[in-house]
Order: structure tokens, then C-alpha cells, then sequence
């Protein structure tokens, strides 16, 4: 296969794990929300987690962009 | 149609003031200039804001006031009195990420921290820095962290590489997650530039309005991003100075 072909097809399917980020994150703030909606006193203490495994859960996101940016342009 | 910049090209490192000393190349950046701009800028809101004869704080002071409590509650609330000490860096380390990060969002700068060198620069030495802790105040007693508690014997074999492995991964993952970041939301803002010219000026509003609220994103995730790093660094020191797992 040429090259520059299965660069290509690699950085495609290096964005298939984008499918996971998203239930992930979804995950975390709908679990905020209803856990607010029940109890909307505890809500301002547990936000500062909810922003961590947020940007946690990006992070992985953006490991796959790095692979894909790997495959497309240093290999 | 006029040639435009590719979406890389905001990231190209240049010298400003050549300096060669002797094999090393410790050249004058844009980069340098830039982080040069954020030590500036983080030691004038620290001073000069701070007028020692008034009660009430100014409108400056209270921003360094807000951004030293913060980060001091972060530390306390998540490595504990032991982490005093350590207060200084920490808030060194927030202050340096939050303000490279927002200062690349002014146009025509750049972002020091869309650079994986000074990304990884700065995990590397708070990946090694906790480590030293952790060995200096524990000896080899600190081994004991790669073996968690209430495992059966049978699994240790199997848990104990996966352990290691992802200790090792830390300032992989540090230095990783602001790099891509900074490098995915001014890649993005390049392309719809670019989108806003080749759309022209019927259509092109609608690219616009679209960095606009990219903008508004990007200023979140510059201090989301500054939070996640100095969060993770207070959680890895308190690993190591109390060894709960």
C-alpha cells in the first residue's frame, strides 16, 4: 500500500477512541447533574472534581490527536 | 488567492537575539520573549499591586490576593500541612502555566506552553522532584507504593508492573495533556482563519462567530488546563509525602 495512503487510513482510525472520550465526559456531567438536582447544597463542593475529571478525560482525547499528528507527519 | 499560513506555522520557534555560547545555541526566542513577558507580568501583579497603607485591597490587589488563596487552599486541601513548604513552587508552576496560556491567546503572540519541550521541562521536574521527596522522606520504604493494599499474593506479579508503569507514565501524561491543548485550540483558531478568508465577506461572518465562541472556550481551558496541572502536582506530592494509596 502507498504510504501516504496508510498514513492517512492510520489517522482516521486513530479518532475511532474519540467515540469513548465522549460517553466518558458525557458520563461526568450527567452523574453532576443529577447528583446536584438531588442535593444542590453539595454542588459548589464537589464542582472542582467534576472540572478535574473532565480535563482528565480530554487528556485522553488529545493522546489520540498526538498519535494521529505522529502518523501523519513524523513517520 | 493570496497564500496564507498553514495551520503549523504559528508554532515555529525563531531567534530574536542570536547568542552562541561556545556548542550550545542559547539563542533569544520568541518563546523566551514570551515566557520572559509571563515572569514579568505574574511578578508585577504580585508587587506592585500591593499598597501596604490601605485596608481595603485594590482592584489588583484583590486579584493576586484571589490567585494566592487559591492556589494556598489547593495545597492545603490536597497535600496538607506538609505541603507548606511547598507552597512557593506550586504557586510558581500555576502562575507560569496560567499566565503562558493566556498570553498566547493574544494575536500574532505565541504560546510558550504549545511547546512539548517546555511542557515536558516542567512535569519532568515535578515528576523528579516528587520522586526525590518521596524516597528522601520514606527511604526504600517508599517501594512499598507500588504494592496496594488488600491485593492476594497470586496478583501481585501481574499489579506490580502495571503499577510501576503508571507511575512512569506521569509526566508523560502531565506534559502531554497541556501541550495538546495549547496545540489543538490555535491549530483550530488558524483553520477557521483560514475558512473566514476563503469564505470572503458574504459568508465569512459565520467562520467568525465560530472563533469568537472558540475564543471563550480557549480562555476556560487556559485556566482549566493551569488548575489540572497544579492539581496533579499537589496530588503526586501528597503520594509521596504520605505514602495512602
Amino acid at each position: 500500500m502507498d504510504p501516504a495512503a496508510a498514513k492517512l487510513i492510520g489517522a482516521g482510525l486513530a479518532t475511532i477512541s474519540l467515540a469513548g472520550v465522549g460517553v466518558g465526559i458525557g458520563q461526568i456531567f450527567g452523574s453532576f447533574v443529577q447528583g446536584a438536582l438531588r442535593n444542590p447544597a453539595a454542588a459548589p463542593k464537589v464542582f472542582g472534581n467534576v472540572l478535574l475529571g473532565f480535563a482528565l478525560t480530554e487528556a485522553v482525547a488529545l493522546y489520540a490527536l498526538v498519535i494521529a499528528m505522529l502518523i501523519l507527519f513524523v513517520f | 488567492m493570496e497564500s496564507h499560513a498553514g495551520p503549523f506555522e504559528q508554532f515555529v520557534v525563531h531567534r530574536l537575539v542570536p547568542i552562541q555560547i561556545g556548542n550550545v545555541d542559547a539563542s533569544f526566542t520568541n518563546a523566551s520573549l514570551w515566557m520572559a513577558i509571563a515572569v514579568l507580568v505574574a511578578t508585577a501583579l504580585m508587587t506592585l499591586t500591593v499598597n501596604k497603607s490601605a485596608l481595603v485591597p485594590g482592584r489588583w490587589q484583590s486579584l493576586a490576593e484571589l490567585s494566592y488563596e487559591f492556589v494556598a487552599n489547593m495545597v492545603r486541601d490536597n497535600v496538607g500541612d506538609a505541603g507548606k513548604k511547598y507552597f512557593p513552587f506550586v504557586f510558581a508552576l500555576f502562575m507560569f502555566i496560567l499566565l503562558c496560556n493566556l498570553l498566547g491567546l493574544i494575536p500574532y503572540s505565541f504560546t510558550p506552553t504549545s511547546q512539548i519541550i517546555v511542557t515536558f521541562a516542567m512535569a519532568a521536574v515535578v515528576f523528579i522532584g516528587v520522586t526525590i521527596i518521596g524516597f528522601a522522606r520514606h527511604g526504600a520504604h517508599f517501594l512499598s507504593f507500588f504494592v496496594p493494599q488488600g491485593v492476594p499474593m497470586f496478583l501481585l506479579p501481574l499489579l506490580i508492573p502495571i503499577e510501576i508503569l503508571s507511575y512512569l507514565f506521569r509526566p508523560v501524561s502531565l506534559s502531554v495533556r497541556l501541550f495538546a491543548n495549547m496545540l489543538a485550540g490555535h491549530t483550530m483558531f488558524q483553520v477557521f482563519a483560514g475558512f473566514v478568508i476563503g469564505l470572503g465577506i458574504l459568508a465569512g461572518w459565520m467562520p467568525l462567530a465560530f472563533i469568537g465562541a472558540l475564543y471563550c472556550l480557549e480562555l476556560l481551558i487556559a485556566f482549566l488546563q493551569a488548575y489540572v496541572f497544579t492539581i496533579l502536582t499537589c496530588l503526586y506530592l501528597n503520594d509521596a509525602i504520605h505514602m495512602h494509596h
